[in-house]
Order: C-alpha cells, then sequence, then structure tokens
C-alpha cells in the first residue's frame, strides 16, 4: 500500500516537473492557409526546440464564430480585413493586426482546362456550372467583388461554406469552374490565371490573441511567420509578400 | 408494481449531470433567442426559402422512403433470401456512418463522374449534385433506414396466422398485404415514416456535401443555420428554435411507440 502512494506521488510530481513539453500554441488560419501553415508549424517546431504550434484550418466565418463563443486560440490568421476587424470587435486580438501576406483569385479546373475557360466572363457561360463561396467567406466575396466590377452575371451552383470545399468539388468532376486563390494550384488540376485588371488582392492579417493557453509561443510563431524564412515558405505556396 | 429504492447517491449525482448534458444545451438556445424579434427572424425571406425547402425535401424523403422502403421492410421480414443479412448491414450503415461519409458516398455513386451518375448524365444531360432531387436523394439516404427497420420490426412481431388464414381462404399476396397485414402493421409503418421525416428534416452533413448549399434551390433548414451562424445568430437561433419544435411535436406524436409504459 505505501509503495502504491509512493507511486503515485513520483508520478504526480513527474507530471508536474519541468520535463514536460509546454503547450503548443493553437493557431486558427482561414482555409486557403492550410498548407503554407502546415509547413510553416513544421519548420517553426525545428527552429524553435521546447515550441509548438498546431494548426487549425476551417472556413473563416467558422473561426470567427468560435472565437466568438470563446474558443481558446493563440492567435488567428485571416484571409480577408473584414474578419479580422470582427475578431477585433469582439476584443479577441491582443494586438494590433498585422498584414503578412497576399493572395490573388484565380479559376480552378479539371486537369487540361477542357471547357477552354479563359477569364472571368467564362463564368456567365450556362454549359458551365460554376462554384463559388458563399458571400459570408473571405474567397466568396472577393469573388463577388471581381465579377461585379467585371460586370459579369455568374450563377453559383452552391454557396460553399469553405474554399477547400470548392477545390475538393473541381477535383471530384462535380463543377467546371471553382472560383479560389493562386494559392490552391493542384497539381491534378488545371488553373486559370486572371488579369490584373480583372483580379482582386487579398490582404491576409493576423494577430496574437488574448484567453490563449501559450501567448509567448503565439508571438514567436507570429515573429516567425514575418521573418524572411516565413515569407519563403510562404511564397513557395504562391502567396505575394505583404503589401 | 413493486416498490423502488432510491438510487446511491454518487449515481444519482452521476445521472443529474446526465440529464444537464440534455438539458443546457436547450435552456441556452431558449436564453440566447431573440424572443422580440422572432417573428420579425422567422419571417425574413431566406428564412421561409429554407423552411418551404426542407418542408418539400423532407416530405419527399419520406415518400422515397415509404414507396421504395416499404418492400424493402417486407423483403426483409418475409424473404427467405440468404441475402437478407448482408442487405441489413447494407440498410443500417446509414444509421451509423457519419453523414458526411454519405455525402462523399453519394458523389462517387451519382455525381456527373460517378459510377452510376456518369452514364446517367450521359444520358439525361443532368445530375443529381446540387439539385433539389439530390437533396431528396441525400434525406432518404440518410432517413430510409429508420422507416425500414422499425417496419421491419413492426412486421416480425406479427402473428403470421393471420396472413395465412387470409391466404387460405382464397386471397391472393397483394389482397393480403393490403387487407390484412398492412393494417396490422400500421402503428409500425407510421412511427416509421415519421421517424425517417424527422431524420431527413435534420439532415445536414450528406446534403451539404452531395447538394450543395443555395439558397432556394438546396440550402434547407440546418443548412441555413450554419451559414447564418456567423453572420445573423439570431437568424441561426430562430431557426433552430423552429427544428427544436418540430422534434418536439414528433417526440409527442410517437411517445406511444417510443416510451411504451408511459411515465408512471
Amino acid at each position: 500500500m505505501r509503495r502504491l502512494a509512493t507511486l503515485l506521488c513520483a508520478t504526480l510530481f513527474v507530471g508536474c516537473g519541468p520535463s514536460r513539453p509546454p503547450r503548443a500554441a493553437l493557431v486558427f488560419a482561414s482555409a486557403s492557409l492550410g498548407d503554407a501553415f502546415e509547413e510553416l508549424a513544421a519548420e517553426f517546431a525545428r527552429a524553435h526546440p521546447g515550441e509548438r504550434v498546431e494548426v487549425h484550418a476551417a472556413g473563416t466565418p467558422q473561426l470567427v464564430l468560435q472565437l466568438r463563443e470563446g474558443a481558446r486560440a493563440d492567435l488567428f490568421a485571416s484571409a480577408d480585413e473584414a474578419s479580422m476587424e470582427r475578431v477585433v470587435a469582439l476584443g479577441r486580438a491582443a494586438e494590433a493586426p498585422r498584414a503578412f501576406a497576399t493572395n490573388r483569385l484565380a479559376l480552378l479546373v479539371a486537369a487540361g482546362n477542357p471547357e477552354h475557360v479563359r477569364g472571368l466572363s467564362d463564368l456567365a457561360r450556362a454549359d458551365l456550372r460554376v462554384l463559388l463561396c458563399g458571400p459570408e467567406v473571405p474567397a466568396g466575396r472577393y469573388a463577388r467583388a471581381a465579377l461585379a466590377r467585371a460586370d459579369v452575371v455568374a450563377r453559383s451552383a452552391s454557396d460553399e461554406p469553405s474554399v477547400r470545399a470548392v477545390v475538393s468539388k473541381v477535383a471530384l468532376g462535380e463543377a467546371d469552374v471553382g472560383v479560389a486563390y493562386v494559392t490552391d494550384a493542384r497539381p491534378e488540376l488545371g488553373l486559370v490565371e486572371l488579369g490584373a485588371a480583372e483580379n482582386v488582392v487579398a490582404r491576409y492579417t493576423l494577430a496574437v490573441l488574448d484567453g490563449g493557453d501559450a501567448p509567448a509561443t503565439a508571438a514567436d510563431f507570429r515573429d516567425f511567420v514575418v521573418s524572411e524564412r516565413g515569407r519563403e515558405v510562404l511564397a513557395r505556396h504562391r502567396f505575394g509578400g505583404a503589401p | 408494481m413493486t416498490p423502488r429504492r432510491p438510487l446511491p447517491a454518487a449515481l444519482a449525482a452521476a445521472a443529474l449531470v446526465a440529464a444537464l448534458l440534455f438539458a443546457l444545451p436547450l435552456a441556452g438556445l431558449v436564453a440566447r433567442a431573440p424572443w422580440p424579434r422572432l417573428g420579425a427572424e422567422l419571417a425574413r425571406a431566406e428564412v421561409r426559402d429554407a423552411l418551404l425547402l426542407s418542408l418539400r425535401c423532407s416530405l419527399g424523403a419520406a415518400l422515397l422512403s415509404l414507396v421504395l422502403g416499404l418492400p424493402l421492410a417486407l423483403w426483409l421480414a418475409e424473404g427467405t433470401s440468404r441475402l437478407r443479412a448482408l442487405v441489413r448491414v447494407l440498410v443500417t450503415l446509414p444509421m451509423v456512418l457519419p453523414p458526411v461519409v454519405g455525402g462523399v458516398a453519394l458523389l462517387l455513386a451519382f455525381g456527373r463522374q460517378g459510377l452510376v451518375g456518369a452514364p446517367l448524365a450521359h444520358a439525361f444531360g443532368g445530375a443529381l449534385p446540387f439539385t433539389t432531387a439530390g437533396v431528396v436523394v441525400a434525406e432518404a439516404y440518410v432517413a430510409m433506414p429508420f422507416f425500414v427497420l422499425t417496419l421491419e420490426a413492426g412486421l416480425r412481431a406479427l402473428d403470421p396466422r393471420y396472413a395465412q388464414a387470409a391466404a387460405s381462404l382464397g386471397a391472393r399476396p397483394w389482397r393480403v398485404l393490403r387487407t390484412v397485414t398492412l393494417p396490422l402493421v400500421a402503428p409500425s409503418l407510421v412511427a416509421g415514416l415519421v421517424a425517417a421525416w424527422a431524420r431527413a428534416l435534420g439532415e445536414f452533413g450528406a446534403t451539404i456535401t452531395f447538394a450543395g448549399s443555395l439558397r432556394g434551390e438546396t440550402r434547407t433548414l440546418p443548412l441555413a443555420v450554419y451559414a447564418a451562424l456567423e453572420t445573423s445568430p439570431d437568424a441561426a437561433i430562430a431557426l433552430s428554435l423552429v427544428l427544436v419544435a418540430v422534434a418536439a411535436l414528433v417526440l409527442f406524436l410517437l411517445r406511444r411507440q417510443w416510451f411504451p409504459g408511459g411515465a408512471r
């Protein structure tokens, strides 16, 4: 019995000891940042032994909703400024948001572009099944802004909840054209770039949050993302530099 | 009735926690509901669109369940094939499968590039994904098992001698079914149908994956709740209350089926 008690005490002490790895910082990132941020997180862990971030990438409205309801995230990286402003207005941001990357819209099509899609005006074609994100999603807002400016009326088959959903429906062959970002290029898909005149610039911002468990790690990760090394990773994923 | 003993205190406490787990989410919904503006929220055009679409699609799925599920339940209950065990597993699968997986599977089967969807699209020039018909199919896929399994259980509980007697008096199988079997099994049939309808009304994962989310065409009530959650939470809560009210109504209608013995 005494031995059992000793063992229990030992376990407790080990549990509280300094050898326990520090808590990972939880990073909420817009869906379009998913791949790039996973890579950034891996490089960050290599460059900062003992520090770790966990990336949760999802549709931006969903992330804002979770932050509104008190999710214990340490950092928010948003595909648009409107969503970041909401989070700031909720009082969750611990600092002024910082721009760290830009992105451009692009049209995703099947490999080889069998429908000969050239630009935004093709989105009005009746023979194509077009897919956009909903207007509450950054990619959907940017797409609607670009379409309105080009005076093109496109009928989306569905208001998809995240840019990931658009990519997967095009990959499955259920849509002919999906409006996504240049960063969504996939080897198995075709990508039609839009000319600067009909494109819009998506401005990505990030901010350390209040109410997280690892604010110090989050601040280190924020510095890593905006560092030379971080910019290289983002550029490899085809993101543009901060404006 | 045998006298009952009270639960030990620790078990009673755990039971209370369990009961609260079910009560508190409802309380949260009721507490946050925009009561003074509830009428206005529910009168919004996009809310009305979602309500009407949900009603149409869930009734369509219930009808599909009746027309296709009734023969299937009869075969499962009275057939002699060895395949019945396998088919029963197939029918049960959507009840335990995550609905999103069901949606992906439906895409791979009935999508434009799907197993049967591709030849169908070629022949008829259209495919189910992103259409209202696609919503009905997704809902039926998830909801029909509730009808089939409830009805099959009802059929198995029947005394076979009624049907045998009718047959021995010269009634043909159709007539036996119409005048003997179905009237006897009516309570299970109605209960299964209402359960399937309620499940169809609440369907989310398979629908958004297979049919997408477009206002007036594929955005049913649960999808509208999801789309409104961040941008107009009051509308989302109002819609949620509608779904809770429907669920409460279904429980009330089916109280004999689901709570046999009832409250004592």
